[in-house]
């Protein structure tokens, strides 16, 4: 039967078949430990644990389908993601009735032109669009308004909201645009690498946090965030990484030091996301996702990663 | 049938646009003769919450509405009647007595209560007006005490609903898809004797304490 695949699509069956074997036994050490320890009875960390396993299945589920549909599919996906992100982020903020137009622009006019961007494969403009042509426009919008009162304040706000959740999102889909010789038609796999590295990680982190976790971090900004947690998340994610090189155009050692990079972004994205959750004070960006809180909650770290390794990869491996 | 078709692409469409989140944190939904009172900040209010009702409740949940607004236009008229079963009500009760002549009253609580005593449950905004400015909720006019004083088996549910003002802000025409969220409290419960002042107090706290934190609006 695999004579009549592509390597491509060898390589991914294998990933996604791997990543549901990974699922699976979480669900069943969920069930056995439902069974032995908290035996049917609720059971505050098990019950998040099992919420959290299902969540996964659900977006591993996602991801799949959409690669099915191939890079239109995941930049459909993750458009809707950012969507979503968006709406998290600026419905926490405080905005004044001067902001509408503004907000009204990231959500119709920006948001959408970035993914076409990307769709396209228009780096030159991808690349610049927010952070220069929405950078000037939203503030122009916010200033016609003709309130002053925190006008920096709030500007910045949709700002960040506009940066966190649309252009460093839209980094993920833009992976596809890539060319690097050699790795034609399997610039999927870069996705599929740097999702299950970087939530890889956070899983780890927290693993290794309740194993083990003694000191924490930060203990202002995430409580939940330890030294113990930190280094084995890391570590153990970066081996995954570098066990994971024969889906990428990179060596083991390249994979390796790829993986140590993105996994210490997403825990430092994780971080600066929980210092403006603090500041707003919230725990969550919303409820979305069972067990996990809001689509930000989820994607914290991938945030800060992607963009990150969609310039690494650029620079050392397209010509 | 039309009217149905309608009314449930007007629900799918708040739902997409606001993502509501509907808690109901006092009792479960109940089908019994309801009077929902809200916060009232935005033209969209009723729809937001009738689209957060269950379906078989919303049915036969039909909100107080003003009837110089909706019988303005044919549109008006057809989704304000048709659509939701408005039960408008006169916002001038004496011009409207005046033109029906001598005879027995119809005054808005006459209306109320007929439409109760059917088996109807009612939204109602007992601000009376909607709220533009930066209080967080404007005094109560005294309909829901008459209403509450004369029927004290109608459950009396206070419902806040939050940030659909900046879906909406007055004045725009383009709505933003951020998250709103309704609250649905405990059924008020009657005390014996209470006179109108405290009575409206209470009910205005009841309301002002379903406020979720975080979102906000300046």
């Amino acid at each position: 039967m695999n004579d009549a695949l592509s390597p491509y699509a060898q390589t991914t069956l294998q990933l996604f078949g791997g990543v549901f074997a990974v699922l699976l036994l979480a669900s069943s050490v969920g069930a056995l430990l439902r069974h032995a320890v908290a035996r049917g009875q609720p059971h505050a960390v098990i019950d998040n644990l099992t919420a959290r396993v299902n969540a996964w299945w659900v977006m591993v589920g996602a991801i799949a389908a959409a690669f099915l549909f191939g890079p239109q599919g995941v930049t459909v996906l993750f458009a809707f993601v950012s969507f979503h992100a968006l709406r998290e982020f600026i419905t926490l903020l405080t905005t004044r009735r001067a902001d509408h137009p503004a907000i009204a622009t990231a959500f119709f006019v920006v948001l959408p032109l970035q993914y076409a961007f990307v769709w396209t494969g228009w780096y030159g403009m991808f690349s610049i669009f927010i952070p220069v042509y929405a950078f000037l426009l939203l503030p122009i919008l916010a200033a016609l308004g003709g309130d002053a009162q925190r006008f920096l304040e709030r500007t910045s706000k949709v700002q960040w909201g506009l940066m966190v959740s649309v252009f460093c999102i839209s980094h993920v889909p833009a992976l596809v645009t890539l060319e690097i010789p050699g790795f034609e038609g399997r610039n999927l796999l870069l996705i599929a690498f740097l999702v299950i590295v970087v939530q890889g990680s956070d899983v780890l982190q927290y693993i290794w946090g309740k194993l083990c976790g003694r000191r924490k971090v930060a203990p202002v900004l995430s409580p939940s965030k330890t030294w113990e947690g930190l280094l084995g998340g890391v570590a153990s994610a970066t081996a995954l990484g570098a066990a994971l090189h024969w889906v990428t155009p990179f060596t083991p050692l390249q994979a390796a030091a790829i993986s140590l990079v993105i996994c210490a972004m997403g825990f430092l994205g994780g971080l600066v996301m929980s210092a403006i959750k603090r500041d707003r004070g919230i725990k969550d960006w919303g409820q979305l996702i069972e067990g996990h809180g809001g689509m930000l909650d989820r994607l914290d770290s991938v945030v800060f990663a992607a963009p990150v390794f969609f310039h690494v990869v650029r620079y050392w491996w397209v010509p | 049938m039309m009217a149905r078709w309608v009314g449930a692409l007007i629900v799918v469409f708040a739902r997409l646009l606001t993502g509501v989140q509907a808690r109901w944190r006092g009792a479960p939904p109940m089908a019994l003769p309801t009077v929902y009172f809200a916060n009232h900040t935005s033209h969209g209010d009723f729809v937001l919450l009738w689209a957060s009702l269950p379906g078989d409740l919303r049915e036969r949940t039909r909100p107080v509405a003003a009837a110089d607004y909706w019988l303005r236009s044919g549109l008006r008229r057809f989704i304000g009647c048709a659509v939701f079963g408005a039960l408008l009500i006169d916002r001038d009760p004496a011009r409207d007595r005046a033109a029906a002549g001598p005879g027995p009253s119809s005054g808005p609580l006459e209306q109320m209560e007929a439409a109760l005593h059917g088996g109807d449950s009612l939204i109602l905004f007992p601000e009376g007006t909607r709220n533009v400015g930066d209080e967080l909720l404007l005094p109560f006019k005294s309909g829901i005490y008459h209403l509450a004083s004369r029927h004290p088996e109608v459950r009396l549910v206070p419902v806040w609903i939050e940030n659909l003002r900046r879906v909406l802000p007055k004045g725009s025409w383009l709505p933003v898809p951020l998250a709103c969220s309704v609250d649905f409290g405990a059924p008020l419960a009657r005390v014996e004797g209470e006179d109108k002042v405290a009575f409206l107090a209470r009910a205005r706290q009841a309301l002002l304490s379903l406020r979720p934190d975080g979102d906000r609006d300046e």
